[in-house]
């Protein structure tokens, strides 16, 4: 619509005709890809549940009373609230907001600094934080898992040096999974945030110290404002694979604990076979992310009308 | 030009119409087969061998109900996979005629519960699933469930078990000397208790990971199939196997013909192939756990017919995993998500 020119015809109207031509691949991949699987998953989620596997076609609200109450383990107590499942889905949410953070940290200084060497260099440095990521994630993880492992170099290297006296212990631990996670999605922190600081006008900052602005006012006030977007694409695109992780958890934490990723699989390849259950955890998960999502986007038409 | 044309359309069809007569499609565990044998049975018979992988019966099972039935020809279910398979339908049966080897299966594995008289399938290995020790972290007594299950101080932290409900919930049943698929309910409350307690002392959960973990040193002690444990050893992992006094679990992976089998022939054939004892005892040389099959000795590497592994002391008590009726599942479905919140 903004790109109507007022009056006159304006060149998006010689598209126009094509246009829903030009979007019918889209169309197709989304509907195809996305909203097919999704309503199968809608539909299955309130479905009977087969033993081992598969569905009934009755209608029924077993799986979301399972995920919500809890009716005890031979399921004649007066039902509570089930913990379980929101416990396990809040170590999700909890372990990939802090792997948001620490990308953020680590993640926006090197965008900085990258953004801000001459355009040669620039390249070269991008070439770097994106070469490890040839490499499949499964083949990283492991390695990550070979590096600090009581007997890696990591623990050989500090031992040798007598920094520490005995093992550091970090295989099989939540930190092991946060440093899986922040390493597998690092580069989706720094080059939206590189895209948007690359577009930043220096003379920006200039204008501010002319003002009397300090350092930290300017980045508050002036850089922030620009750069936002950036950061908000980041924290989305590492937030949301980290929710779902099951490598980093598996192999590094020793998949002690169910993930939501974990436990979704459970419910199709495991023992439970209880798909409605899985069908039912998967969209919870996918309202909680589309809550998160609407209330940026929310944010965003605010900010623009503003 | 004409001519040319007619004949590569000819000898094109000719070479599609014999792929499609010579084809195996194959569902098997993960690191179960090797390739050397496939490529022997594809020079024997001129059928291509097409292979998928699962790592757990479950998964067979889930992948099949999701639609795979009628593209595979032959998996290698469980024992009791094989009964459930049979329940839902899932498998073709075949009368002794068509596989002409059936008559090599030892008696002990011919008239079994899972697949009375041998209609369906035919043994491809079987071994058992207890446990294997570091030696050099713990030299005690290491013949108890309880090195699992209420570990001494050295093996505390230092503790792998399968990521499958299955195996780790029935050997946790034997060391509480209680029958499986109980639906008592003190009987589950103290399951329930002994698991939550004994994961305090675990360093992590995980199958395919079972042999890699005692080989690096990560867990001190793991839970582990017979054949695993055989090959870590063998890389120089300096463990040994358990046969604990509250018994292991025993069990039979067996080839079952696919209901809908788009190759019915060649799934026989290679039935047929496997139950040659040359052939049984490669793949028992490769997997390390025993065949099921007769006249296999001569053709086996003296290493694995005589691992420690594979020889369980005499008097050795053995159980198979039951499968359990809906009802009874769901309590330790409940059990096991609770060990893993």
């Amino acid at each position: 619509m903004a790109a109507m020119a007022p009056g006159g015809a304006s060149s998006s109207e010689i598209y126009k005709g094509n246009a829903s031509r030009l979007l019918l691949p889209t169309w197709v991949v989304i509907g195809v890809f996305l909203l097919v699987p999704v309503a199968l998953m809608a539909t299955y989620s309130f479905l009977t549940k087969e033993f081992r596997g598969g569905v009934i076609w009755e209608f029924s609200l077993a799986a979301y009373d399972q995920f919500f109450l809890d009716r005890g383990l031979f399921g004649d107590e007066p039902p509570r609230i089930e913990w379980t499942f929101i416990t396990i889905f809040w170590r999700s949410i909890w372990q990939a907001g802090l792997a948001t953070l620490l990308c953020l940290l680590i993640g926006f200084p090197t965008a900085w600094f990258i953004a801000t060497r001459e355009a040669r260099m620039r390249t070269v440095w991008l070439l770097i934080v994106t070469v490890p990521y040839w490499v499949n994630l499964l083949i990283r993880t492991v390695s990550m898992k070979f590096l600090i492992r009581d007997e890696g170099p990591l623990n050989a290297m500090l031992l040798w040096s007598g920094l520490i006296d005995q093992p550091l212990g970090l295989i099989n631990t939540n930190l092991a999974v946060q440093l899986g996670l922040f390493y597998s999605y690092l580069p989706f922190m720094v080059l939206p945030i590189y895209a948007a600081v690359e577009r930043y006008d220096f003379a920006l900052s200039e204008a501010a110290a002319d003002l009397y602005a300090g350092r930290w006012t300017t980045l508050r006030l002036v850089i922030l404002p620009v750069v936002k977007p950036g950061l908000i694409a980041g924290c989305i695109l590492v937030f949301v694979p980290s929710l779902g992780a099951f490598l980093a958890p598996d192999l590094l934490g020793g998949a002690k604990s169910f993930m939501i990723g974990s436990l979704i699989e459970e419910q199709f390849k495991g023992a439970a076979g209880n798909w409605p259950f899985g069908a039912a955890a998967a969209m919870i998960l996918m309202s909680i992310v589309m809550v998160v999502l609407l209330v940026y986007a929310r944010s965003q038409t605010r900010e623009a009308k503003a | 030009m004409k001519t040319i044309l007619a004949t590569s359309l000819i000898a094109l069809a000719a070479a599609t119409a014999a792929q499609a007569e010579g084809e195996l499609k194959l569902y098997n565990w993960f690191e179960y087969m090797p390739q050397e044998l496939l490529d022997k049975f594809t020079e024997e018979t001129g059928i291509t061998v097409t292979m998928d992988t699962y790592d757990s019966n479950e998964a067979l099972l889930a992948s099949l109900k999701a639609g795979r039935l009628g593209s595979y020809d032959l998996t290698v279910p469980g024992d009791y996979m094989v009964k459930i398979l049979g329940d839902e339908g899932m498998l073709d049966t075949f009368t002794p005629e068509e596989v002409p080897n059936l008559s090599n299966i030892e008696d002990q594995w011919m008239d079994v519960p899972f697949d009375e008289g041998r209609k369906s399938s035919v043994p491809y290995q079987w071994g058992s699933t207890s446990f294997a020790v570091n030696r050099e972290v713990f030299d005690g007594d290491i013949q108890t469930t309880g090195i699992i299950f209420e570990p001494p101080e050295e093996l505390k932290g230092k503790i792998n078990v399968l990521d499958t409900a299955g195996e780790t919930l029935t050997l946790a049943s034997m060391h509480l000397g209680i029958p499986q698929c109980s639906s008592d309910r003190e009987q589950l409350k103290a399951l329930n208790a002994l698991v939550m307690e004994a994961k305090a002392d675990w360093a992590s959960f995980g199958s395919d990971v079972a042999k890699d973990v005692l080989v690096s040193g990560d867990a001190s002690a793991g839970m582990i199939w017979s054949g695993f444990a055989a090959k870590a050893r063998g890389e120089g992992a300096p463990i040994e196997y358990a046969f604990p006094k509250e018994g292991v679990i025993v069990w039979m992976d067996n080839l079952a013909l696919l209901k809908d089998a788009p190759n019915r022939d060649s799934a026989l054939a290679f039935m047929n192939f496997m139950l040659e004892p040359e052939n049984a005892a490669a793949l028992t040389n490769y997997a390390q756990y025993s065949a099921g099959v007769t006249g296999v000795a001569e053709f086996l590497d003296p290493e694995v017919a005589n691992s420690p592994e594979s020889n369980p002391p005499e008097g050795t008590d053995t159980v198979f995993v039951e499968a359990c009726p809906e009802e009874v599942q769901v309590l330790y479905d409940a059990i096991w998500t609770n060990l893993k919140k």
